[in-house]
Parts: C-alpha cells; sequence; structure tokens
C-alpha cells in the first residue's frame, strides 16, 4: 500500500446514517437515503456520483445549509471533533461554519457578491471569527490572495468579482476558504463550471494547500479523472446512497459494484479507440420514485430477482473496500 | 462618464421637443373649443371673441400657434385663459401648496416601506408576513376615494382632525407657531391616505427583490463563511436588492405634478393636480400645454437622475 | 451459478418507474390548489363573471326583470332590505321579491339591479382595456425585442415621415403641400419597384449612401415613442382625452387602453431580448423555420408569463381608473350603471344612504383585491426563481 492509502491519524468528520428528504411536487423526494461517510485528519475523501445522487445535498448538510423548508435532515449524525453538528443550533454552527469547516462552491460566476470588493469579501470570515484590525486584514487579505497564486493581490484586493476570470475567482473562493485556517474544506466540484487547464491549476493549487496547512479535503465530483488524481480514499453515491467505497487504488482497480464499473468503463480512453463507447443504459432515477430493492438494479446487467425485492447490505472485501453488491460478492467467492 | 452624459442629455431633449408636438396636437385636435372662444358662449361678445382670437394668434396656422406658444412659455409671458394670470406664477403657487404634501406623503413610504419589505422577505411565510401582504392587498385594491369617505367619517366623528383645505378658516392672524401646527395638523390626512396606498405596493416591491435576491448563490457563500443573519441579510443580501429601488428613487421626480387629482378634490387642498383638473375642464390650454411640459421635463430628469445613480451605484457598471 | 435466481429480463425495465406525468390542466389546479390566495382570488373572478353575465341578462331588454332605469321618486334613499310602499307603487312598479336588496338611491332605483347591471360594465372596461393595451404592448414589445438591432435606413423613414405628414396636412386642409408630399411617396414606390439593381450606369454614390444609411434602430424607435408616452402622466391623459372627447364607454376603454401599453411592451421587449439569445431559437432558424413561426410558436409562449400577470393586475387598475373616472364626473354617461358611477352618486349623500357609498365600495374593493390576488398568485407560479431551492 502507498503512502496516501495508509492513514491511522483521528477521525475528524463522522456522518452516519444521514438521511435527507425533501418535500417537492407534492412527493417526498429521499434525496440522501441513509449515508455514513467519514474523514479522517490531513485526508483527502471524495465523493464521487452523476447529477442527482444527493452529493451536493450532503455536503451541504453538513454545514446545515439545507433550506428547512422543503428540506429536512430525518435522521442520522453528523459528528465533527466530537460535536454533533446536528444537535447545535444556528449561532453554534455560525461559529463553525468558515472556522472549522469550510466550502468551495461550483459555480464562482455567481457564489460572490457583485456590488462588494474582493478584498472585503476575503476578509469578512476572519473579521468574523478572530479580533484582527484593519490594517493587518488588509495585509492578511494580500496573503491570501498571494498563497492561492493571483497576480498582483494587492490591486485585486479593491476589484470587483467581474473584473477578475472565473478561474481567478474561484481561486479567491479558496482563498475565502483557507481564511481562518479550517481543519475541513469541503469543495463541491469546484472546478467542473472552469477550462480543463484551470481545472489542472486548481487542483495542484488545493493539493498544495492541503500539504502545507494539514488540512482534510471532502472532494465532491462527477470526474473520475480528478478523483484518481487525488484522493485518498473515495465514496461512490447514487440515488442517495453509498454503493462503493475504499481506497482509491482499490476502486480503480478492483471495482467492486456494477455502477462503478460501468463508470470506469465509461471513461474515454486510447485502448478503446474505434470501438464502441460503453454506456449504463438507463438514466438516473428520480429520488420521489425510486426503484424498490437496489436502485441501480433496473440498469444493472447482473441483476437477478432479489436485486428487485431486498435492499442491498454492504459486503466487505477486507482492508477499508466495501460494495453493496451480494451478487457480485458471491460471484467473487 | 461625459460622453453618456452627453448622448443622454440630446436624447432627452429630442424626445421633449417630440412630447411638445404630441401634446399640442392632442390639445388642438380635440373636438370641443375653449369656452372662451366658443360661439355658443353666451357670456362672450363677438367683439371679445375676436380680441381673444387675436390676442392668443387663434386665427392662424397650428404650427404657427405651436411657436408662439413655446416662445411664450420659455419668456415666461404665457397667460392662462381662464383668468389671464402668469402661467408660470400659478403653477408655482399651486406648486409650494403640492409640495408639503407630497414630500410628507414621500418620506412616510419610503421610510416604512423598505423595514416593511425586507422582514416580510426574511420571514417568509411568518404571520408577519402573511397579515402585512393582506393588508397590502387591501391597500392596493381599494378605491382611492371610498378608502378616503371612510377614513374621515372615521376621523371627523371620533379624532375631530381636519380634513379640510390647507389652513382652518380665519386662523390668519395667530401666532407662527399656532400656524405652522395647524398646517401639519391639515396635513395629515391627505398625506397618510397618499402614504398608505404607496406603503401597499412598495413594500410588496421590496419583498420579491429581497426574495429574489436570497435566493443568489452569492447569499449561500456568505451564509457558509458563518456570517452573523444581519451581516447576510443587509450587508449581502440588502446591497443587492437595494439597486432598482435607486433607480427608482430618481422616478418619483414626476410625482411633483400628479399630485393626486382625487386626494386635493376630496381634501380641498389646492395643489397643482385640482390646477391641472380644472384647466382640463376649462380648456384652458395654455396652462394644460405648460403643465405637461413641466411634467415631461420632470419625469426625463428623473429618468436621467436614476440612470446616472444607477451608474454610481452598481460596480459593475463603469463607463 | 447464484441459486437465488434468474436474470430479470433487462430489456423490459430499463427505465426506473418514472414520475407520474401531469397535463397542463392538473399541473396549473395543482399549483392553485398550493397558492390558496391565488385560488380565492380565481374563484372570486370566476363569481364575478358569472353574476356580470346573469346581470346583463336580468337586467336588459326593455322588460327586465330587475329594472336598473326606473324611476320611483317616492321610494328614494330606502335602506337595503326594506319593503316598498305598494300603496304608492304602481304593481309593475314593484321591485322582484318584494323587497329593495341594496336599497335604493337618490332616484328611487334600486340599488341592486344598478349593481348587476354595472358589474357587466365594468367587467367589459376592464377587459377591453386591457385586451387592447396587451395587444398593442405585445406587439411593439415583440418587433422591438426581436428586430431590434434592424435599422431603418433614412431613405424608407423619409417615405413614412412624407406619407404621415402628407395624410395629416391633406386632413388639416392643406391641400397643396399634402398632396406634393403625397406625390413623393407615390414616386419613391415606383422607384423602389422599378429600380433595377446592379445597374452599370455611375449613380451618385453620396445620394446613395446616405439614402441607405441607417437611421435608426427598430428599437431605439419603439422605445423611444414608449419615452413620449411615458412623459405624460397616464391618469391627466386619460382625464384630457376623456373630457375632451364626448363621454362614452367606448371611448373610456380605448383610451385606458391606449394609455397603458407602455407597461406591457418593456416586459415582452425584456423577454425577447433574453429568448433570443438562448440556443432554441438558433436551433429553430437552424432548422429553417421562418421568422414569424419562431417569434408565435416558440419565443412567445415563453414570454407571455409577465404578461399575464400584468394583464390581471392592469384589470385591476382599469377598473379602479374607471371608478376614479366617475368619482371626477367623467364616466359613462348616466342613466347607464356602472359601480363607479354608483359610488360617485352616493357621496352627495353620505351620511343619509352609507349604503350608496359602501356597497359599490366594497364590490369594487372585492373585485379588484380578487384580481390582484390572482395576478400575484400567477406570477409566483410562473416565476421560477421565486421557488424554493433544494
Amino acid at each position: 500500500m502507498d503512502e496516501r492509502s495508509m492513514n491511522h491519524d483521528r477521525l475528524l468528520l463522522s456522518v452516519d446514517n444521514l438521511k435527507v428528504y425533501f418535500q417537492s411536487n407534492g412527493a417526498l423526494a429521499r434525496a440522501v437515503d441513509g449515508i455514513s461517510f467519514n474523514v479522517r485528519e490531513k485526508e483527502t475523501v471524495c465523493i464521487v456520483g452523476e447529477s442527482g445522487c444527493g452529493k451536493t445535498v450532503s455536503a451541504l448538510s453538513i454545514l446545515g445549509l439545507i433550506p428547512r423548508p422543503p428540506g429536512e435532515i430525518v435522521d442520522g449524525q453528523i459528528v465533527f471533533s466530537g460535536q454533533n453538528l446536528l444537535a447545535l443550533d444556528e449561532k453554534e454552527m455560525q461559529k463553525i461554519r468558515g472556522n472549522h469547516i469550510s466550502m468551495v462552491f461550483q459555480e464562482p460566476l455567481t457564489s460572490l457578491n457583485p456590488v462588494l470588493t474582493i478584498g472585503d469579501q476575503v476578509g469578512e470570515a476572519v473579521r468574523t471569527h478572530r479580533n484582527i484590525d484593519r490594517e493587518a486584514l488588509f495585509q492578511y487579505g494580500v496573503q491570501l490572495l498571494e498563497d492561492v497564486g493571483i497576480p498582483s493581490p494587492k490591486q485585486r484586493m479593491n476589484d470587483y468579482p467581474h473584473q477578475l476570470s472565473g478561474g481567478q475567482r474561484q481561486r479567491v473562493m479558496i482563498a475565502m476558504a483557507l481564511s481562518c485556517d479550517p481543519d475541513l474544506i469541503i469543495a463541491d466540484e469546484p472546478t467542473t463550471a472552469l477550462d480543463v487547464t484551470v481545472q489542472a491549476q486548481i487542483i495542484a493549487l488545493l493539493r498544495s494547500i492541503q500539504e502545507k496547512r494539514s488540512m482534510s479535503v471532502l472532494y465532491i465530483s462527477h470526474d473520475l479523472g480528478v478523483v484518481s488524481a487525488i484522493a485518498n480514499r473515495v465514496y461512490v453515491m447514487y440515488a442517495g446512497i453509498i454503493v462503493e467505497q475504499g481506497h482509491t487504488d482499490q476502486i480503480f482497480r478492483t471495482a467492486r459494484h456494477p455502477y462503478t464499473q460501468g463508470l470506469l468503463a465509461s471513461l474515454p480512453s486510447l485502448s478503446k479507440r474505434g470501438k464502441r463507447l460503453h454506456s449504463i443504459p438507463g438514466s438516473v432515477p428520480n429520488p420521489a420514485y425510486k426503484p424498490t430493492g437496489c436502485p441501480f438494479h433496473p440498469r444493472c446487467s447482473d441483476a437477478i430477482l432479489s436485486c428487485r425485492e431486498e435492499f442491498p447490505e454492504m459486503c466487505d472485501y477486507s482492508e477499508g473496500h466495501l460494495a453493496r453488491c451480494p451478487v457480485l460478492f458471491k460471484s467473487k467467492g | 462618464m461625459l460622453s453618456f452624459i452627453g448622448r443622454s442629455v440630446v436624447q432627452k431633449t429630442i424626445t421633449l421637443f417630440f412630447v411638445s408636438i404630441v401634446s399640442f396636437l392632442i390639445i388642438h385636435l380635440a373636438p370641443g373649443k375653449p369656452s372662451q372662444v366658443n360661439p355658443l358662449n353666451p357670456k362672450f361678445t363677438p367683439e371679445l371673441l375676436e380680441r381673444f382670437q387675436k390676442e392668443f394668434h387663434l386665427d392662424k396656422p397650428l404650427y404657427v400657434q405651436y411657436i408662439y406658444f413655446y416662445r411664450d412659455l420659455f419668456t415666461g409671458k404665457t397667460v392662462s385663459w381662464k383668468d389671464n394670470q402668469s402661467v408660470l406664477k400659478k403653477i408655482w403657487e399651486r406648486f409650494l401648496n403640492s409640495l408639503p404634501l407630497f414630500v410628507v406623503g414621500t418620506l412616510i413610504t419610503w421610510t416604512l416601506s423598505f423595514p416593511v419589505g425586507i422582514r416580510s422577505a426574511i420571514h417568509r411565510g411568518g404571520i408577519y408576513d402573511r397579515t402585512t401582504t393582506f393588508l397590502s392587498y387591501l391597500l392596493i385594491s381599494i378605491p382611492g376615494f371610498f378608502f378616503a369617505y371612510v377614513l374621515i367619517i372615521f376621523v371627523v366623528t371620533h379624532l375631530h382632525v381636519p380634513v379640510i383645505g390647507m389652513e382652518t378658516f380665519g386662523i390668519g392672524n395667530a401666532s407662527p407657531s399656532y400656524l405652522i401646527m395647524d398646517r401639519i395638523w391639515h396635513l395629515l390626512l391627505p398625506s397618510a391616505l397618499g402614504a398608505t396606498g404607496g406603503i401597499a405596493v412598495l413594500s410588496r416591491y421590496v419583498r420579491s427583490q429581497m426574495l429574489e435576491v436570497e435566493g443568489q448563490d452569492y447569499i449561500r457563500t456568505a451564509k457558509a463563511k458563518g456570517l452573523p443573519p444581519e451581516q447576510v441579510h443587509y450587508k449581502h443580501a440588502f446591497r443587492n436588492a437595494l439597486l432598482p429601488f435607486v433607480t427608482m428613487f430618481g422616478l418619483i421626480l414626476p410625482g411633483l405634478i400628479g399630485g393626486s387629482v382625487i386626494i386635493e378634490s376630496i381634501f380641498s387642498w389646492p395643489g397643482m393636480g385640482r390646477m391641472a383638473y380644472e384647466a382640463i375642464l376649462a380648456r384652458d390650454y395654455p396652462v394644460i400645454l405648460t403643465v405637461n411640459f413641466v411634467s415631461a421635463v420632470l419625469v426625463l430628469a428623473g429618468t436621467f437622475i436614476s440612470d446616472l445613480l444607477y451608474l454610481v451605484v452598481d460596480p459593475r457598471i463603469r463607463l | 451459478m447464484n441459486p437465488t435466481g434468474e436474470k430479470i429480463n433487462i430489456p423490459d425495465y430499463i427505465e426506473a418507474p418514472p414520475a407520474p406525468k401531469r397535463t397542463r390542466m392538473q399541473e396549473f389546479r395543482r399549483m392553485l390548489a398550493q397558492n390558496r390566495l391565488a385560488a380565492l382570488g380565481f374563484f372570486i373572478f370566476f363569481l364575478f363573471f358569472c353574476c356580470a353575465v346573469t346581470g346583463l341578462v336580468l337586467t336588459s331588454g326593455s322588460k327586465p326583470i330587475f329594472d336598473p332605469s326606473m324611476v320611483r321618486l317616492e321610494e328614494k334613499l330606502r335602506p337595503p332590505m326594506s319593503k316598498p310602499n305598494l300603496e304608492t307603487l304602481r304593481p309593475d312598479q314593484a321591485p322582484v321579491l318584494n323587497v329593495y336588496l341594496m336599497g335604493t338611491d337618490d332616484l328611487g332605483r334600486d340599488v341592486f339591479s344598478r349593481m348587476l347591471q354595472g358589474a357587466w360594465v365594468s367587467l367589459t372596461v376592464g377587459f377591453v382595456a386591457v385586451g387592447i393595451s396587451v395587444l398593442i404592448g405585445i406587439f411593439m414589445g415583440g418587433i422591438a425585442g426581436y428586430f431590434g438591432q434592424h435599422h431603418i435606413k433614412t431613405i424608407q423613414a423619409l417615405f413614412f415621415l412624407c406619407l404621415i405628414g402628407g395624410t395629416g396636412l391633406m386632413i388639416a386642409n392643406f391641400i397643396v403641400i399634402g398632396t406634393v408630399m403625397l406625390l413623393l411617396c407615390l414616386a419613391y414606390i415606383f422607384y423602389s419597384l422599378t429600380a433595377r439593381h446592379g445597374s452599370t450606369e455611375k449613380e451618385t454614390p453620396i445620394l446613395k449612401a446616405i439614402f441607405h444609411s441607417n437611421a435608426v434602430s427598430i428599437d431605439t424607435l419603439i422605445m423611444r415613442i414608449v419615452d413620449i408616452m411615458l412623459c405624460f402622466p397616464s391618469f391627466f391623459l386619460i382625464l384630457t382625452v376623456v373630457a375632451l372627447l364626448p363621454a362614452s364607454i367606448y371611448n373610456i376603454m380605448i383610451v385606458i387602453g391606449l394609455t397603458s401599453w407602455m407597461g406591457t411592451t418593456r416586459f415582452v421587449r425584456a423577454e425577447f431580448l433574453s429568448l433570443r439569445e438562448q440556443d432554441f431559437v438558433a436551433a429553430a432558424k437552424a432548422l429553417g423555420l421562418s421568422n414569424f413561426r419562431i417569434i408565435f410558436r416558440h419565443i412567445m409562449p415563453n414570454a407571455i408569463a409577465p404578461v399575464l400577470v400584468s394583464a390581471t393586475i392592469g384589470i385591476a387598475s382599469a377598473i379602479l381608473t374607471e371608478a376614479g373616472l366617475s368619482f371626477l364626473g367623467f364616466g359613462v354617461p348616466p342613466p347607464h350603471a356602472t359601480w363607479g358611477n354608483i359610488l360617485s352618486n352616493g357621496k352627495n349623500f353620505i351620511f343619509d344612504a352609507p349604503w350608496l357609498t359602501f356597497i359599490p365600495g366594497i364590490a369594487i374593493l372585492i373585485v379588484v383585491l380578487s384580481f390582484n390576488l390572482f395576478g400575484e398568485g400567477l406570477r409566483d407560479i410562473l416565476n421560477p426563481k421565486l421557488k424554493e431551492r433544494h
């Protein structure tokens, strides 16, 4: 096992059987249907899945940012540094947001307030959570912008978001997230809206920051390429549940769930040139109208009758690799 | 910046020019003559008619009349046909009467609408929101004069607030403080009436703007940074929601002339609205046209100011 | 092999159970159910509509069931639910059911009948006025939004000016100048129809350049017209025109319609401007659809939402305007009854016969309120941005 995978550090975040449901259009959408995952210190954990599988909702629930009507956290525990976040009231959560856990969002174009300066927005979290005077705040902001690789940071402090490019805005978001030296950064598809070259830069930036500051990163993505590059451990989500989890090389080399296998097989590569592109037939189910039994079974080529009737349990492949497919587990022997 | 101002002024002057033509045409092409020139009017002898016609160039073709009228307007010599007073002087007097009504009404409206609208938006669906929504709808839907009469009946019989005119009859010689108190007392009901309608409309608009802004991504970012709710709602949300209102602020300028014909009629308030109304009845063309012209100038000036304000307030627009 | 069972036949079962499909009607009804205020508004509007139609039926004709114009001077200013004095009345003068449901006015007319008659008038005024203003608004806004960037060439502008000027001058009896201008127009039509393009003669390039230069874009033109109209304070404009023209219900409707299209134009133009840039329009163009089809089949249904909202609220405001005009004495002329009429008539007797003021006032309030509620409810329903985010 390489260094990245072995990690005996302490548990930083532990999510246990989280269920988040939404009332929408008269039906109950079970966006997150009982997931459990954890993040250790100095670790990068990735949650992978297609759009609509519930990964963003999971991330938002950690910070308590789910709009209460129509959404509701129905069950579960979220334990962070020994505290159950779901038991905290709003004021206590505010002390944690931006301070111990911070978040980087997907859309840099709309996630920054257009009428406030960069300097103002970067310094806000610090001003709220720490005692620091204006002059020092400004210098700190400049330093942050420099850390995330924005050229001429002093001038940028007085600029407005619309004067920056998409990549630069995302760097600003990262700077904002770092400003209070959090223990955990949740990154919700931070590079999806950016060009590929910028994507690579942002990811490299995240890695270097993580190493320098010994933070944990919870990275949410649908891009397997990115995941393979940065993750220590991976959780694969589908239709609100975790279908496979394990260390990165376990997942990528020996995927044990049909969905994960399908995702990996769908990745285009040179070796598949000239052959027919693989795709998983069908589409992601509507969270309000999920199939019975295993939610993936309508699209699964390995499905048998019991897949429609019973909800599958996690099967342990040892060394932390688990997959929710008894069919493949049994056939493996 | 300068080029924008320059272009704006030129465009608005052209618009003003067209407005003057259109209003002139509307007045003169409408059937019926002003009472003074109506041959059927028994009060005027034929000689008077002729003199009237000559003085006001009514026998000349339309475009000549147009030129004469606007020349007089700009040199301040236009005279009302009804009572031969200088139009500009009349307008100015009535304007001074309408002004306190307008100022007080606008102040009340704008200072009350924002807190109400913001609170409704932040606690969307709560008791406060639903009550104010219901009241707003009620106030928007009630016919103005009906509401006025209801208020009058209630107020006069129970509270003895004066409702007629600008000051109590015969109070002219009282001490200044008494005069001022009296004026304020008379001002109360009409401006309150005007304000309630305005608050109803404006607070709804504030609410909907706040709701729209609160749904934006950057509000979610602000919350994720752990900022306290006042900062999220006022520094982040309200600043953005305020933008369209800054532009609206410039447009209240034309309200000076609009006044409200109805409110002034009910309360016998000698304001601009009433004057315009009487002028229309008497077909007093100079007064009507001048009021029209002044109102157009105010509208264009108001738009110009709101454009400028928008430039200043929104950092995304820089010329 | 797996002992628990065989494989399921996959092709039958690729799709997960889909969400139940709903027709537009069901969607609409469900949204109404969610937004109770809007539903209430709609319900009251429906009631009002029925009242107006039945009222029209019951009060028109020469021997109507409820007679709004029967004058009975002996019975004036009777309170609601009072019985008529049968001894002094002729048998055909007695009201139906032998009771004045809403009292009588100062001429002894049955207020209930007048209210029924007035309902239809208020409804018509509202709908016709708004209909006119919406039609104009959609037309102007659509053209400004869709063709906005097209320019009118100088020569075409001159042509139109000559046309309008010529006809105007002809009407105003300036025969000579008017004929000259119209002849110029004819000449231009002749020229443009017969001129051959690509002619090898040497034409004066400067003249051609001037004539074919872009004078003004359609967008600017239409928005300037809107600006000009906005410079007139609307109530005054309506008042002016109504005072100058002979009083009639049609004049009022048309005038209100002609002075309130500016808001709709702005909305429609804004929607068209943003929708025009969207991909589905590019796709439609790539398929070779004509402009006409693109506008009406594709863009218009999307742009109609703010128009619907402002139309419902516009009906409410038109009814209020008519009431205001009646109050000032410029409404529909007597003996025709409108609610504004009755209300303004009643203000003279406010202490003796308060029902004359309160009944129409509250009726107007309820109907206008219902329109406003319905309009706002529509806005909430149709506005995707206000929907709660997940």
